[in-house]
Parts: structure tokens; sequence; C-alpha cells
């Protein structure tokens, strides 16, 4: 490897090189490529993620009535909608001057703890169960979902069965499985009627119990295989999270709370109304994604890590009793080791799935879920700001609405996005400790694609902006030789290339 | 006992006066259509009520009933025309259904599921319509206007404001706002008028209404457009006041 180019961004003298690429990486949601430049010694020179899908709903939500955005913009995704959903009502419920009544934030809450619930199911057996249970080398014919109903057929079954009970509580709060419409600014627009409440009920103790289990099955190949787990793609992260007042973890409504990568708190229980001031957006011309930094830090050093992970790791306290007893042996485990593993991701998100169980459970002997009082609306604002802890992460919506009702300005920033950078070191650690130096086989090139897939990455969230995206057109000739190349950069200069 | 034509087999009575589309709604028997409303005068615009009569296309809600008309509806040669029709108008506008608040409540959009419209057919127009979003109350939006003029005779003939009106020719038809702006905030529209209440798809809509509606409880959610329509059609009653058609629906 060479000594000049430790971080592996970009290789000092690309020409001569060999690009390996992983295209497309599999097994996550949107379409996403890796290449890599490796020398005559099959040294790496250099790693990159690259995100080759372009969604823009950032620039054709602008002059669209502000009470579509929530229906609208959850389409970018048909994995987490309901995290988008949501996050644009909470900004539409900033628009409206909104206060939301006690039944509206609890089937809102009931509505994305089902999410949660859904995402981390799929997620953890649907795609990664494949790498965990074979290994990352294992046979790729058998290394999926297909593999793991034949071998391990209980297993694949509680997979699918749980992930059908949270699509089952998005269906009774949002009206359908996926992107439905229950989340109205100010409010919902249904309640959960006795009858859908004991629908769920009859279901829920049974879904506490498999999510238990899951953490225990999460728990043991870490424990089994201690090594590997502890330090494959281990990096050091600043990191990003939103927490209840009390220091608890709160996966609908909080403030901001970062930590640099010593544990050292850089800002703690921050309004998300004004993300602006503490976290930024860098552009780079490789990738359509955005660089999200935390300000203090700067563009270089300010990149942060977010998702359930640092979630687990950096609450006070979860507050439904079996996922925080998880909590706390997850934290306590050899030391506090996983806390920074980035295999630690999938322990976590077990104890995620647990709390998501155990949230849903005391929800639905609230009465409140049958109330009447659905909307709120209070004296109209120009600019809305909605977060919310989404399956992968920190999720940031930001809308401007002129006097006319229409949006003139949306930002978002997505979970995956906020991930970008932590993803790029995640795949270069590995690149260093298994790739560099050695003859590539598919096996190999897996592990790249099991490091990011700890991420659980949703590619097709994560590349919104428009105007600002490089793009490189070729003029090829018959021969498919090249006659002429045009690049624009990120910064929107353009530059020829004969 | 009053005169009868035949509709796909079945005898239907009618009234002196009564067009074919007419006699058929009220005897139970669905038409599809999207430019005629039971309250205005036919238009004929639409096509999509095409029926043979004596072995001849004609508009349904334009042919007066006759005694002894043999009329073909429910036939896969024209349901495959009204097929294409549809088709053509998702293709001609901008019908994003998946956010379009009047999803569920939309006839088009309910035509399309009747008549099984998988697809757009067509490569889309992609028209560049800007919102009128000037009205402190109502919203234009003409990505989804079907040229129905439905709000155009609403406006006209009952409001009495002829507020709205269709300029342009073939391809370049489209929904213009009478005023010299040419911008609703200036015309004397109001909430209460028959215009706002009349338009098939999406684009007349009171602001921050929305999404107010869950699903499973929108017009065309439980019960496809040729039951609902029966439903809105008024009924032929016999001297007692029975209406036979009636039975069965809510």
């Amino acid at each position: 490897m060479t000594d000049t180019n430790n971080n592996l961004e970009t290789a000092a003298h690309p020409e001569n090189l060999r690009r390996v690429a992983i295209e497309q990486v599999t097994r996550v949601e949107g379409h996403g490529k890796v290449t890599l430049l490796l020398d005559e010694n099959d040294h790496v020179h250099q790693v990159r993620l690259h995100i080759v899908e372009f969604r823009g709903f950032e620039k054709f939500i602008q002059g669209r009535p502000y009470w579509e955005a929530p229906v609208m913009v959850q389409r970018l995704c048909g994995i987490c909608p309901v995290s988008h959903h949501l996050a644009a009502s909470k900004a539409m419920d900033m628009i409206v001057g909104a206060t939301l009544t006690p039944t509206a934030e609890k089937v809102r809450r009931l509505m994305h703890y089902g999410q949660i619930l859904q995402s981390h199911a799929l997620h953890f057996f649907h795609l990664c169960s494949p790498d965990l249970l074979f290994g990352f080398d294992s046979d790729v014919a058998k290394r999926n979902i297909v593999g793991i109903a034949a071998a391990y057929p209980e297993i694949a079954k509680q997979g699918v069965l749980l992930r059908k009970f949270g699509q089952e509580v998005i269906r009774i709060t949002a009206g359908k499985r996926i992107h439905g419409t229950g989340s109205i600014p100010g409010g919902v627009n249904k309640n959960v009627s006795i009858e859908e409440r004991d629908y769920l009920l009859k279901d829920i103790e049974q879904i506490v119990t498999w999510s238990r289990e899951s953490v225990g099955i999460a728990r043991q190949l870490f424990e089994q295989n201690l090594s590997l787990y502890d330090n494959f793609g281990r990096f050091k992260a600043h990191t990003l999270n939103m927490v209840r007042a009390d220091g608890a973890l709160d996966l609908y409504h909080g403030g901001l709370r970062a930590r640099d990568m010593n544990g050292k708190t850089l800002f703690d229980h921050y309004d998300y109304g004004h993300y602006w001031d503490v976290i930024f957006e860098d552009v780079k011309n490789w990738s359509y994604m955005k660089f999200p930094y935390l300000r203090s830090l700067g563009p270089e050093k300010g990149w942060y890590r977010v998702g359930p992970l640092t979630r687990v790791a950096q609450c006070d306290f979860i507050p439904t009793p079996l996922a925080e007893a998880q909590r706390k042996e997850f934290m306590a485990f050899n030391g506090g080791s996983a806390t920074g593993a980035t295999l630690g991701f999938h322990w976590a998100r077990m104890i995620e799935m647990l709390h998501a169980a155990e949230v849903i459970q005391e929800l639905l002997h609230d009465p409140d879920l049958q109330g009447s009082d659905l909307v709120s609306i209070g004296e109209r604002q120009e600019r809305g700001v909605g977060v919310i802890e989404a399956p992968r992460g920190t999720l940031i919506h930001h809308y401007k609405v002129d006097d006319n009702d229409q949006i003139v300005r949306c930002n978002l920033i997505v979970s995956t996005t906020h991930n970008n950078q932590a993803m790029n070191e995640a795949i270069r650690s590995v690149a260093r400790q298994y790739i560099d130096g050695k003859k590539l086989t598919e096996g190999l090139l897996n592990h790249i694609e099991v490091a990011i897939r700890a991420f659980d990455p949703c590619l097709s969230c994560a590349t919104h902006a428009l105007g600002k995206m490089p793009l490189e057109v070729e003029l090829l000739d018959a021969e498919g030789g090249r006659v002429d190349m045009l690049t624009r950069s990120s910064d929107g200069s353009f530059c020829a290339a004969a | 006992m009053s005169e009868t034509f035949q509709l796909d087999g079945a005898p239907v009575p009618f009234e002196p006066g009564q067009t074919v589309m007419q006699a058929a709604l009220a005897a139970g028997h669905y038409i599809p259509h999207l430019c005629y409303h039971p309250e205005f005068k036919p238009h004929g615009s639409c096509k999509l009520c095409t029926v043979k009569v004596n072995g001849r296309t004609v508009a349904s809600c334009t042919m007066p009933a006759e005694a002894g008309l043999t009329v073909e509806s429910e036939i896969e040669e024209l349901n495959a025309l009204r097929r294409t029709l549809v088709q053509m108008l998702f293709a001609e506008g901008n019908h994003f259904c998946p956010s379009c608040e009047k999803s569920g409540n939309c006839v088009l959009q309910a035509l399309g599921y009747d008549l099984e419209v998988h697809t757009a057919g067509f490569r889309h127009l992609y028209p560049d319509r800007p919102l009128d979003a000037s009205h402190p109350d109502i919203l234009l939006d003409f990505n989804r206007c079907i040229l129905c003029e439905l709000c155009v005779r609403a406006s006209g003939e009952v409001d009495g404001k002829n507020v709205f009106a269709l300029s342009g020719r073939g391809i370049a038809k489209h929904l213009i706002v009478n005023s010299e702006s040419g911008l609703l905030s200036d015309t004397n529209i109001a909430l209460t008028d028959k215009a706002m209440q009349v338009c098939p798809v999406g684009v007349i809509l009171k602001k921050r209404v929305g999404f107010n509606m869950p699903i499973g409880e929108r017009r065309y959610d439980e019960r496809p457009i040729s039951a609902q329509a029966l439903d809105d059609a008024p009924r032929q009653t016999d001297a007692s006041g029975n209406c036979e058609a009636c039975e069965g629906t809510p």
C-alpha cells in the first residue's frame, strides 16, 4: 500500500492503475458501486463508494402545495417511506403552527415504530443474515435469503413475520403498507379503532419474544467471532443522533446530540430547528451524494456517523425494560468494544427492533389511540424543519413555503447521506485489512459489501440536490474510441478534454 | 308502460326526451363516462360513453333514446377504445396519482381502474403547466385538466360568473381563468360555487384540505366507479315510488 495515500480517497497517480468495480452493490436499497484502483502488486490506492442514481426530489417538490409534501416526498423510498412521511409532516407541523394532540402524536409514533420494526427485520434477516450466518466468503450461490430459508427455516420465518407485523402497524396507521397518507400537516387523518388495536394486540407478545431472540442471535454472532466482528472495517468516527430531553433513546422526537471520536460532547439537546448552524453539506465531484459535516470541525474532519450503533451507544438509556437490559449488556460487552465496531451495527439494530416492539406494545394499550382530536392548527410559519430518527439514522427535512402555500425551497439530509463518509471510511478500512496485496476473489470483494451493508444504506433516498451534480459526457467514434469529453464538476464549472 | 330500447340485450325503459345515457343510468345500467354530469347539458366531448346504436358508434350522452334501438356498450371492442382514450388523457397531462390529493376520489383514476388501464400506453407529453395558487382559499393545478369543461359550464350556467374558459386549439387547448391578470385571485369565485364541486379530477381544489380523508373512506376505495355512478344517477321509480334498479345498492 502506498504510504502517501493513507486515506485511500484519491490515488496520487491513478494512471496505470488497474480498476476493479463492484457494480452493483447487492443486498442494499438502491443503486451504488464501489471502485478500487490497484497497482500491479495488488496494492490498493483508491477506494470509493459511488452513488450512481439520481433522484432529485428537492427540486421537483418546488412549486407544489405544502400539504402534498408528506405524501409526495415519501415516494423517494419504498423501504422507509414512513420516515420521510413523518419527517415532512413534522416540518409541516411547524409551517401550520401546530401543537400535536396526544392522539395525533401517539398514532404517528405507532406508525414510526412499526416502520423501525419492519425495516430492521428486513435488513437483518433478508439482507444481512446470509453473510452473517454462512460467512462472508461462503458459497455465493447460497449466500441469499433463499439459502437462509433452506438452512435456517425458523429464523427465515421469524424474519418474514416480524416484517409483516411492522407492515400491518403501518397499514393501520397510514392506510397502506407502503406509501400511506395517515400523517398530515398538524396531525393525522385517522385514529386506531378498537378492532384495529385488537388485531395487532393478538400478535404483539410473540413479536416481542422474537425480537428478543433476534438480539440473542446478533449477540451470539459477535461473541462467537469476536476478533472478526470487533475489528472488521473498524474506524473512529464522530457521532450524531437525536435524544429525548432526559437523554433517553427516542426515535420520533428530541434534540440533537453530537460527540467527537473521543467521546467528548460537541453539542447536546440542540434544537434541530436551526440544524444548519451545526451541520453543513459538502459536495465531491465523484458522487451524487452530498457529504455532510459538523460545522465546528470543518468539511475535512467533521464527517460523522449516524444510525442504530450511534443511537444505542449514545443515548443515556432506553425507556423500555427489555431493550434497556440488552443495551446495558451491549455497552459492557468486552469493555464496550462493540460500540465502535462496524459489525456492532447489527447488534444495536436488533436492540432497537426489540425497543420498537416494546413501544408498539405499550402504545397499543394507550386509550389515546382511539381519541377523536386528530388535527391542530396554529399560527402559520414560513419555514419548517422536521427531524426524525429513521431506521438508518437521523433524517432532516427542511422546507420554505411562500404566502401562496407553495414550497419554494427544500433540503433533505437523509440518513444514508450522513453516513456517506463513514461508509467510505469503513470500506477503506476493509480494503486495507483484507484486499491490499491479495489476489482478488468474489469472497474478498464481498467483504467490502458486508461493510457497506452494516450501515443498511438506502441509496435511493440519498441523492436529491439538482444543479450541482457532477456529469461526464463522452463523444465516441464508431469503434468506441473517445473523441472528446466534457466534464462538469460539482461547482458547476465545465472542463473539456481531448 | 314506457317504451324501451335494448342495451346489451336488456330492455331499458325511457321517458320522452331522455338520452340513452340518462335512461341507462336511471335503469341501473352503467355506461363509462367522464364529461357527462346529470346536472348539466350533455357535452359529448370525452367520447368515453361511445356506444353502438344499431351498429353505428355514437355518444350515448347526446343520443336521444328511441323505442326499438339496439345499443351495445359492454363489449370488448368499445372498452378497448375507451381504454385508449383514458390512456391518452393520462399521457397528455401530468397525472401523478401517487401524490395527488384527489386520488381515491378522482373520476379519471377510477375509470382507469375500472377499465383496467395498466399503463399510459403512449409517451408522456409532460406539459409545463404551472399552478395558480394566487387565491387564498383555492388552488388550481392545471397539470390534471382533462378539458371536460364541467367547471366552465358550472361557473357560467349555475354560478353566473364565467370564471373559467378553454383557450387554444387542438393539442394546445387549455383551461384559462377569465380575469385580466389571468389569475384566480382576480376573479369573484367563491368556495360555495358550483364550479368548486364539479371537477372530476384534481384541478380545482380547496386549499389546505390535502389528504385529510383517510384511505378506505375515499369515494372509490370500496366500490368501483361503475357502481358509484349508478348511486348518483336519478332513478326511474314506479307508480308507488319503488325503484327496482336501486335494490341492493347501499
